[in-house]
């Protein structure tokens, strides 16, 4: 689907990219992760087209440029619009491509069902939860049913049994959707049990080291399985050596 | 706790009213709060009236000062040059004294009311315009962003995303202007005096002044507080009910 070829990018006189490439194919469940500062949220920006590469280049298959609504992205904050409802905020993505209410309600409506949030449309961002707020964002990424999803670091600020909660669910979404998932995290046991590739980068400047496949079955129970514990055990021990390097 | 101000309040007058005939002040030095009251009653509709003049020329000037105020910070906040080019003159605005520059106004536009709405609006404009601005600057990034994402233009994030964001900012500042749009409108009539629009309690003040008639005075000066302290609540309580209609106060 698409393809970063060594991609650098640098902010004044810190380097935040250097040769980065990577391949990222349909379907594909990625995980970015690495210690704060590495760059892997700078990465995601230029995957978005939010910002671009000084050097290298970020190409999308057959030269297909992506079109509104074909990228959705979540950040680590909900950010919804305080003074929206939960529906309003997910309906804004169909809004600025020029949808109607009318025509957009049935599409929002599902969007909030498939994050659990069924009969909470009318709420507002401040009667929900942390939990809730951010299931509200991933609806409102998927809602242009998206071809690509991105994530930086989006449940980084909940609490432990939220977040098990929110990864499950999210693990079931992209079965249901069949996109393609980019997560960004620092949490090593977060990138163990939700992607199929982890991408392992180190800071200053940010490249990839190297890249580990899961050979987990995706879903809640991986969390019980063996494979799952040696998984988090190869990739600490694996993370601490490129830090250390 | 409730009562404390007013109580206080009540305390302070009796205090007041007690030195002032124990030690037989004449009215026209320090009048008691009693003979204020009776020089209100002695003439309450020409007072009112003169109060309804003043409140005219605030709110007109209120309007004028939250009006340009928005344009002008929706003006700066969309384009870098304009930012460049108006910010510095809006704070010469604000820093210039009005008493300096209200005859030249008085004399400049002609028409007394439309000169004290103008010297009103000067004193009144910049909370309301800096406040704007600031509130149009803070939607997050993030938002900014999504919406580029979602390829929207200019117009359409300033009018879902940084205007609505910046709504509590401008109720705020608009607050602040009504305050200093009744002190300009007030400044204004002084400086004019009988060559202005000589119906505002301003004017009263001045014209009590000279008449010695220093009860009269002091009433005009309370019922300008009690306007002062009546919008600024109003202005309060408005901004708390719009926010709390939209659901994120």
């Amino acid at each position: 689907m698409l393809h970063l070829g060594s991609v650098g990018r640098r902010f004044g006189s810190v380097e935040a990219l250097r040769d980065v490439s990577l391949d990222i194919g349909n379907g594909d469940f990625v995980a970015l992760l690495g210690p704060s500062g590495c760059g892997k949220s700078t990465l995601l920006r230029l995957i978005a087209g939010l910002d671009q590469p000084d050097t290298g280049s970020v190409m999308w298959d057959k030269g297909h440029q992506p079109t509104q609504g074909e990228i959705g992205f979540v950040f680590q904050d909900a950010t919804l619009l305080p003074w929206a409802s939960a529906a309003d905020n997910v309906f804004l993505p169909l809004r600025l491509r020029g949808m109607s209410r009318d025509q957009a309600m049935q599409l929002v409506h599902e969007a909030l069902a498939r994050v659990g949030l069924h009969g909470f449309a009318q709420s507002l961002p401040r009667q929900l939860s942390g939990g809730m707020r951010m299931r509200v964002s991933i609806a409102r990424a998927v809602v242009t049913r998206p071809r690509l999803l991105l994530m930086d670091e989006p449940f980084a600020a909940l609490d432990e049994f939220t977040r098990h909660k929110l990864q499950e669910d999210l693990l079931a979404l992209w079965h249901e959707l069949g996109c393609t998932i980019v997560f960004v995290t620092h949490s090593i046991y977060e990138a163990a049990f939700l992607a199929r590739r982890i991408v392992l980068m180190t800071p200053r400047p940010g490249r990839i080291d190297h890249e580990i496949a899961s050979p987990l079955r995706p879903g809640a129970a991986a969390r019980f399985d063996p494979a799952y514990a040696a998984l988090v055990a190869q990739v600490t021990h694996e993370m601490q050596r490129a830090l250390a390097a | 706790m409730k009562y404390a101000p007013t109580l206080f309040g009540v305390a302070v007058l009796i205090a007041w009213e007690a030195a002032v005939r124990i030690a037989q002040v004449p009215s026209y030095l320090v009048p008691g709060p009693l003979a204020i009251v009776a020089a209100f009653l002695a003439d309450p509709s020409g007072l009112l009236a003169s109060l309804a003049s003043t409140l005219l020329v605030t709110f007109a000037a209120l309007f004028v000062a939250a009006s340009l105020g928005v344009v002008l910070a929706v003006a700066i906040a969309s384009s870098r040059l304009l930012a460049a080019a108006i910010q510095p003159w809006a704070v010469v605005l604000q820093v210039t004294p009005i008493v300096a520059i209200a005859p030249l106004i008085i004399v400049w536009v002609g028409n007394p009311f439309a000169a004290l709405v103008v010297c009103a609006t000067i004193v009144a404009f910049f909370p309301v315009f800096a406040n704007t601005a600031a509130g149009l600057a803070s939607a997050p990034a993030e938002l900014v962003d999504l919406f580029r994402l979602y390829g929207a233009g200019r117009i359409a994030t300033l009018r879902l995303l940084r205007l609505p964001a910046a709504l509590p900012y401008f109720l705020a500042g608009l607050r602040i202007s009504g305050g200093l749009a009744l002190v300009g409108a007030v400044v204004a009539e002084f400086v004019a005096g009988s060559g202005g629009f000589a119906s505002g309690l301003a004017y009263r003040i001045l014209e009590a002044g000279y008449r010695l008639q220093i009860p009269r005075m002091f009433a005009a000066l309370v019922l300008l507080s009690l306007a002062g302290i009546a919008i600024n609540f109003g202005l309060g309580a408005f901004a708390a009910m719009v926010i709390r209609r939209r659901g994120d106060g």
